[in-house]
């Protein structure tokens, strides 16, 4: 059974600091299909749609009747495995400085036989659950676990690469004035996170988190102001090489789209905070974290981005934020790409409308910050992607995927004249 | 189903095996004419008379036959390229040998070789399939050795073989090794040095493995009346098959095609399994041996591991296996591998082996298998041989 995993020693800084490697990241197109469910936990593997067929390895046509329409859907993730080996030794260093290694061979209650990696508290022939996690390439995996839950089966060495658990790590959460801070802080250290970093900006002005933050233990709050890249430099310069986690949940919104505004200067803050403002944390912490991704148990891991879900489809009520918005979502899929070589991932949170001051006028539901904790805990532990946070969310998320058109279309309404 | 036309009329000469080495600076393009010149040398052949041309390799990239016509300065008039790695002997030899029957061509040269470069195996792997890219290798990137771990795995598991058994086999091997100059293994192996071996892969150790390495093996294919005029000893084909992807439904790879096609082997061949006086199994790891001894009915499913307990498989004993050392204990030179079983053959009944002759060696069963494209290998062959006139 596992091991319960001790809290790591300070690092020696005379040591010399493990080069990222990585795990095999080429694949065929089909295949990418498997990395797409995987970026939100889902076990999907293709169903012909002429003779339903389960197929797997991904292909592109049926191995059963020849058919080319094979579509992606959950399958029942159960299975028993059929046989198991541990890898001493591998011509791929990423495997070969985690060895021993174990896989093996499942028959999946759904028809296919899966190669997959073996959680080592599986039995011998035993049941098994299947899940599809995105390995450090970024890739998704099949992991067969214990179908009856083990004491501190998160904490397998091969599980916890399949996430970016906030156990035992540092975290950087950037806005210590956003309403959902001191909940998410809460939330991380719950969850086993080690220390928990808060940027402030404005350290001079009085906020109503400012109490609730002090109040909780293993709690720092330091300067940052995400406009002023002297700020980030600075901040980056103290804590950089212990920022195992960073969460961007720095937020400027104004009502309005173009015509309700005179000028542009609510767009440009908005621009400063919401997109600008994670160009310069990337700059500043995205080299520093990407050189420190297989840094022992607690190693750079993640990057999280808390973006509006009209990042997506602007809603005119909020022109110019779902605008700064879609620019922001924009930046996070080139730092996927920038941070995909080191093994750093990127999560992003799609929230709907919060239950917070500039959201007032909206009717319900809204979103309350112990539902974008939970869901942000819930990702770093599943090593998520893409995170849909309240059910506007998953509604503009489901809608926007059937035809972003018609979305567009539905979001632009200018309502019936007299 | 209407039985197939025999093999009849043509003969196998001029089995040529170029020394192999554990690297080489050279290239596949170099070991294969190396060996094509051996062959054509020892049959008194000049290369402007061969218009048949059959190649096998890995490592050839980006060339294929069609550059090595050009590279070699061949003008065949009937070209095969066959990229079944393991099963690829028995292949090449049954289609050269339907072009004779049928006039395609006169000789068809069967060449298969490979180099190994520092880097080659790696390079080789990473390339290897689209199933094994997308499904297998990033599972603990393990290569061969992962899929022929589960397979043992699981074998074992059903059949209740033993590290044992399957050190029986190795051990044998080495005996037989040690008799043939130019193995690479040149140490005797002990059943202990067997099991106490670095393990690789569970159940998988240190001997079970092949040491992948450069080598080419080649051989001439023609009409036996040609063979005769030009007075060189020759092996005829009692019969020979080839099967793909069989028993797509079974979850685990414990049987292979051969089962598919072991009737009409034998009785094309007009021989049963205890007429076979060598057996030369594709051995990159003894448990697909063992299912080759199964599957070509030298015991029923299951007691291979019995049939190796009671059975002396070196040259001398009462089933000769493998007996210039196998891949096992001569080395795994790519393709190569996948004919060092044929020409080894050919040498014993025509009486040509050497150190590793077998007495009175008139029949042999050659079987081929190949290519793990995702969790099992796909292709698998055989032929049964015969002498034709020996040297």
């Amino acid at each position: 059974m596992t091991d319960e995993l001790p809290l790591p020693p300070r690092k020696d800084p005379q040591k010399r600091t493990t080069s990222p490697t990585r795990p095999p990241e080429a694949r065929s197109r089909a295949s990418l299909g498997l990395s797409a469910a995987a970026a939100e936990g889902r076990f999907a593997l293709q169903v012909c749609a002429d003779c339903n067929a389960v197929q797997y390895p991904p292909r592109d046509a049926c191995s059963s009747c020849i058919g080319t329409d094979l579509l992606w859907q959950d399958i029942a993730a159960t299975g028993q495995l059929l046989a198991d080996t541990v890898i001493q030794t591998s011509t791929k260093l990423y495997f070969r400085e985690r060895a021993p290694w174990r896989m093996g061979s499942v028959k999946l209650d759904a028809g296919p036989v899966v190669l997959c990696h073996i959680h080592n508290d599986c039995e011998k022939n035993s049941a098994v659950t299947m899940l599809n996690r995105l390995d450090a390439s970024g890739q998704g995996v099949l992991l067969a676990i214990p179908t009856i839950r083990t004491t501190h089966m998160e904490d397998d060495p091969q599980l916890r690469a399949l996430s970016a658990d906030p156990r035992h790590r540092r975290i950087l959460i950037t806005d210590a004035w956003n309403p959902n801070t001191p909940t998410v802080a809460n939330a991380l250290i719950e969850a086993g996170a080690s220390t928990v970093f808060i940027g402030e900006s404005e350290s001079w002005r009085p906020h109503p988190n400012r109490d609730a933050l002090a109040a909780i233990d293993k709690v720092e709050v330091l300067p940052l102001d995400v406009t002023d890249t002297a700020s980030v430099k600075k901040l980056a310069g103290e804590i950089g090489g212990k920022t195992d986690i960073l969460i961007n949940n720095a937020r400027f919104m104004r009502p309005g789209g173009v015509l309700d505004r005179g000028d542009t200067g609510f767009a440009k803050e908005e621009m400063e905070v919401n997109y600008l403002g994670m160009m310069r944390l990337a700059q500043a912490f995205g080299p520093g974290m990407c050189a420190r991704t297989t840094d022992g148990v607690n190693s750079a891991v993640a990057w999280v981005n808390i973006l509006s879900v009209n990042a997506l489809s602007n809603t005119p009520d909020y022109g110019c934020f779902s605008a700064s918005n879609a620019a922001a979502y924009s930046l996070s899929q080139s730092l996927r790409g920038e941070f995909r070589g080191a093994g750093l991932r990127v999560m992003n949170i799609f929230v709907g409308p919060t239950d917070d001051a500039w959201y007032q006028p909206l009717p319900p539901p809204k979103v309350l910050p112990p539902a974008i904790a939970r869901s942000l805990v819930d990702g770093l532990q599943r090593g998520l992607e893409d995170v849909w946070c309240g059910d506007i969310a998953k509604d503009v998320r489901d809608r926007w995927r059937r035809d972003p058109k018609v979305l567009e279309r539905e979001m632009t309404n200018g309502g019936d004249g007299a | 189903m209407k039985q197939r036309l025999n093999y009849e009329g043509v003969a196998i000469a001029a089995p040529f095996t170029m020394p192999y080495q554990r690297y080489s600076i050279d290239t596949a393009h170099w070991w294969i004419a190396k060996a094509l010149r051996g062959s054509l040398d020892a049959a008194g052949v000049a290369p402007t008379e061969i218009d048949g041309f059959s190649v096998a390799s890995f490592t050839l990239a980006p060339d294929t036959a069609v550059g090595l016509t050009q590279h070699l300065g061949l003008c065949p008039r009937w070209l095969d390229n066959i990229p079944m790695g393991g099963a690829s002997a028995s292949v090449a030899l049954r289609r050269a040998a339907r072009a004779i029957q049928a006039g395609d061509a006169n000789i068809v040269a069967c060449v298969a070789g490979d180099t190994n470069q520092i880097d080659s195996f790696r390079n080789m792997l990473s390339s290897f399939s689209r199933f094994a890219m997308d499904a297998s290798y990033p599972y603990g990137y393990g290569g061969p050795n992962a899929n022929f771990a589960l397979l043992t795995d699981r074998y074992m598991q059903t059949y209740g073989a033993t590290r044992e058994d399957f050190g029986r086999l190795c051990v044998a091997q080495r005996d037989n090794a040690l008799r043939n100059p130019n193995a690479l293994m040149k140490k005797p192996l002990t059943l202990d040095d067997y099991i106490n071996a670095r393990p690789i892969a569970d159940p998988i150790a240190l001997f079970d493995c092949v040491m992948p390495c450069a080598g080419s093996e080649c051989f001439l294919v023609m009409s036996e009346e040609q063979a005769q005029r030009r007075n060189v000893a020759y092996a005829t084909i009692g019969s020979a098959i080839e099967r793909h992807n069989a028993h797509a439904e079974d979850d685990i790879q414990l049987r292979g095609g051969w089962t598919m096609d072991v009737d009409e082997l034998y009785a094309m061949a007009e021989c049963a399994p205890t007429d076979i006086d060598l057996l030369q199994t594709y051995d990159d790891y003894p448990v697909i041996s063992m299912m080759q001894i199964e599957d070509l009915g030298f015991c029923a499913k299951g007691e291979a591991p019995e049939f190796v307990r009671s059975h002396d498989l070196t040259i001398n004993g009462d089933f000769p296996h493998n007996t210039s050392g196998g891949q096992l204990s001569a080395g795994q030179a790519g393709a190569a591998g996948g004919f060092i079983g044929m020409v080894e053959a050919i040498r014993q009944v025509t009486g040509t082996a050497g150190a590793t002759q077998v007495k009175d060696a008139a029949t042999a069963l050659v079987s081929g298998f190949g290519m793990i494209n995702y969790d099992r290998g796909v292709c698998s062959s055989a032929s049964i041989l015969k002498t034709g006139a020996r040297a």
